[in-house]
């Protein structure tokens, strides 16, 4: 299109990077917060009881106290499942010891009714429920949004989600040829200079963490596979979803199985037990399932922790219920390509992360802000001069100003507007109807209102107060908290409670990198050379 | 709309049947390529779908990216007509063979 390659990456990249870059922003936002969203959750439901380790109990007692209530309450069943208590890999809540039942489908359903219960570890008594606490999006709702989006429906959000992440795909690979003096340049840095700045930022963030970004964007794309690919799959199973779940059976159970109805399983749970524990360690066995499939013999199988990257097909140990033999171990039905899949999952995800690992992705989804950020500013950059050359630096021009607006509200607005999210959770009743989606709204009324104020103030005004603005809000929020609830700063770094104190610490930290970015921008905006003129009108238009 | 004489209609027409071109015909083009990747990948037919469909994506960057670099339009819309018409045929004759 352009004479040559690396002309007509630019063109591609400028474009590609502007059309999906606002949208990119808030997926790279709302997706970085859910690196931590259980810890987020557990900060905007204060009165939630806050899950100790377990009395330790051995697993065989365990499993025995879990039996005797499964016949008591299902004696006949699809299934059984006995999950010991055990922690989360990457210091994540601890997993509650618990039965779970499916019952035998009835008439023409393909799965029966499952039900599940707490058991209290020491007494093998069915625990009551905690208390309900405040209800809240919490931090699966900021999460849930970086693909499901907000006020529209599910199947519209992923598409539209779905096609910016193809762009952000495109925007990546032309950007790495655009930019043939990759590493070269990743060690250049020209402060003060402009564009050139703006365009060295740009590049030092995105060489960054570049692996990051193909993992994430193309991970993204295999999350909903066959919603933006579909193609594959409905040509050759059929799109009757009576036949297109053949797909799955062959993929997932190696072909079409019932469950047959089981009960206690015959041969002894305690020398299971004890094999697996001898191969893993005793803490390291998460769960037990009991099942028969039609034709077969009943199964026994205990399951591994959830540990590294093929954390969906975790090692098992199977077992005969009957007789106690060990059953070989089933080869995975699908095969390599499943797990490519799961491993692109759990990459995306971090899962398999402990608790530094996840400070790294959170880091890096920072760095995708920041790489789209800079990307934005860089486009109206750019494009002023290219109207400044044109000599129509007194006029402003629409396409270019509207796009101004639209980086101030989304770069320093949406920081805001999450900010306000916190904020919502500890300043809404906590008795209030509704009161999640109070919280949602809250934060894209606050988010609009910044747009207003993009289009109303000054330029340079607007990107400034709105950066300190969001600087001061986050500033707030472990004010907020301590004011609020009984676990402020003080007190939870006094009690060693992490969750609340890494929570509070985020958010200074984040004011922080806001306060950092306002100064910077203070700087590079300040009306250049002796600009005596403008200068009256602006403090006009500020008082 | 005053700056029609900066940048000529035309330029305007060639870049937005370049984006057609690259964008949904080149998403017609995977699409055809997924079904026959899908069928001639040697692994069991669930597993080939999974590869094919998420090889797909680089797939259709790939073809963008082309698109977006080779110099006259006519090679794009040739490519994504014939391309997606030779592959779709080669997948019919081999999805009906297998079916047989």
């Amino acid at each position: 299109m352009k004479d040559t390659l690396r002309q007509s990456m630019a063109w591609l990249h400028t474009w590609v990077g502007l059309v999906a870059g606002w949208l990119l922003f808030f997926v790279f936002v709302t997706g970085t917060a859910g690196y931590f969203q259980q810890e987020i959750t557990r900060w905007m439901q204060p009165e939630r009881v806050v899950t100790v380790a377990p009395a330790e109990v051995d697993r065989t007692i365990l499993a025995e106290r879990a039996v005797a209530r499964l016949i008591a309450v299902a004696p006949i069943a699809a299934s059984w499942q006995i999950t010991f208590p055990y922690r989360q890999p990457g210091n994540r809540d601890w997993q509650n010891f618990s039965i779970r039942w499916e019952e035998m489908p009835s008439g023409a359903h393909d799965y029966g009714a499952s039900a599940s219960e707490r058991l209290d570890p020491a007494s093998g008594a069915v625990l009551p429920l905690d208390p309900e606490p405040r209800e809240t999006a919490g931090g699966s709702g900021l999460y849930r949004m970086h693909y499901a989006l907000h006020y529209m429906p599910y199947d519209w959000a992923i598409r539209i989600v779905g096609v910016a992440t193809m762009l952000m795909l495109l925007a990546i690979v032309s950007g790495v040829i655009t930019h043939k003096k990759i590493f070269k340049d990743f060690f250049t840095f020209r402060p003060g200079k402009g564009q050139r700045s703006w365009l060295d930022a740009h590049n030092v963030v995105s060489v960054m963490a570049l692996p990051f970004f193909l993992m994430i964007t193309y991970s993204g794309l295999v999350f909903f596979l066959f919603a933006y690919m579909p193609v594959g799959k409905d040509v050759i199973y059929g799109t009757d979803p009576e036949t297109s779940g053949a797909y799955y059976d062959e993929l997932y159970e190696g072909g079409e199985h019932k469950h047959a109805p089981i009960s206690r399983p015959v041969a002894p749970l305690a020398s299971m037990i004890a094999q697996a524990g001898k191969a893993w360690g005793m803490d390291q066995i998460a769960w037990i399932t009991v099942e028969r499939m039609e034709g077969e013999v009943p199964t026994v199988e205990l399951t591994h922790v959830p540990v590294g990257l093929g954390r969906t097909d975790a090692a098992t140990m199977r077992f005969n219920a009957e007789t106690g033999r060990r059953l070989p171990d089933e080869p995975s039905p699908s095969g390599v390509p499943g797990a490519t899949q799961s491993v692109l999952f759990n990459l995306h995800e971090g899962l398999y992360a402990d608790i530094w690992g996840r400070w790294v992705y959170f880091a890096s989804g920072l760095l995708g802000c920041a790489m789209i950020g800079t990307g934005l500013v860089l486009w109206t950059v750019k494009r002023r001069r290219f109207h400044l050359n044109e000599d129509r630096g007194h006029q402003e021009h629409f396409g270019l100003r509207l796009v101004e607006s639209l980086n101030v509200a989304t770069i320093a607005g949406l920081p805001l507007a999450v900010a306000g999210f916190f904020w919502a959770s500890r300043l809404l009743p906590v008795g209030m109807m509704d009161r999640a989606a109070w919280e949602y709204n809250s934060l894209f009324a606050l988010w609009l209102g910044t747009l207003f104020y993009a289009l109303g103030r000054p330029l340079r005004r607007a990107w400034i107060e709105l950066l300190w603005a969001g600087c001061a809000a986050f500033a707030c929020v472990p004010l907020l908290n301590a004011l609020t609830t009984g676990r402020g700063l003080p007190a939870s770094l006094r009690d060693g409670d992490w969750v609340f104190a890494g929570f509070d610490l985020t958010m200074l930290g984040l004011a922080g990198g806001l306060a950092f970015t306002a100064r910077k921008v203070q700087r590079r905006l300040r009306p250049a050379a002796p600009a005596p003129a403008p200068q009256p009108v602006l403090r006009e238009a500020q008082a | 709309m005053s700056r029609g004489k900066a940048v000529p209609a035309g330029y305007r027409w060639a870049v937005a049947s370049r984006v057609a071109g690259a964008f949904i015909g080149g998403y017609a083009l995977t699409s055809a390529a997924t079904v026959l990747l899908a069928l001639v990948w040697p692994l069991p037919k669930a597993q080939a779908v999974l590869s094919a469909s998420m090889a797909s994506f680089a797939l259709y960057a790939g073809f963008v990216i082309w698109a977006f670099h080779v110099r006259r339009l006519r090679w794009i819309w040739g490519v994504v007509l014939g391309g997606t018409a030779l592959l779709s045929a080669a997948a019919w004759m081999l999805d009906a063979g297998g079916a047989a």
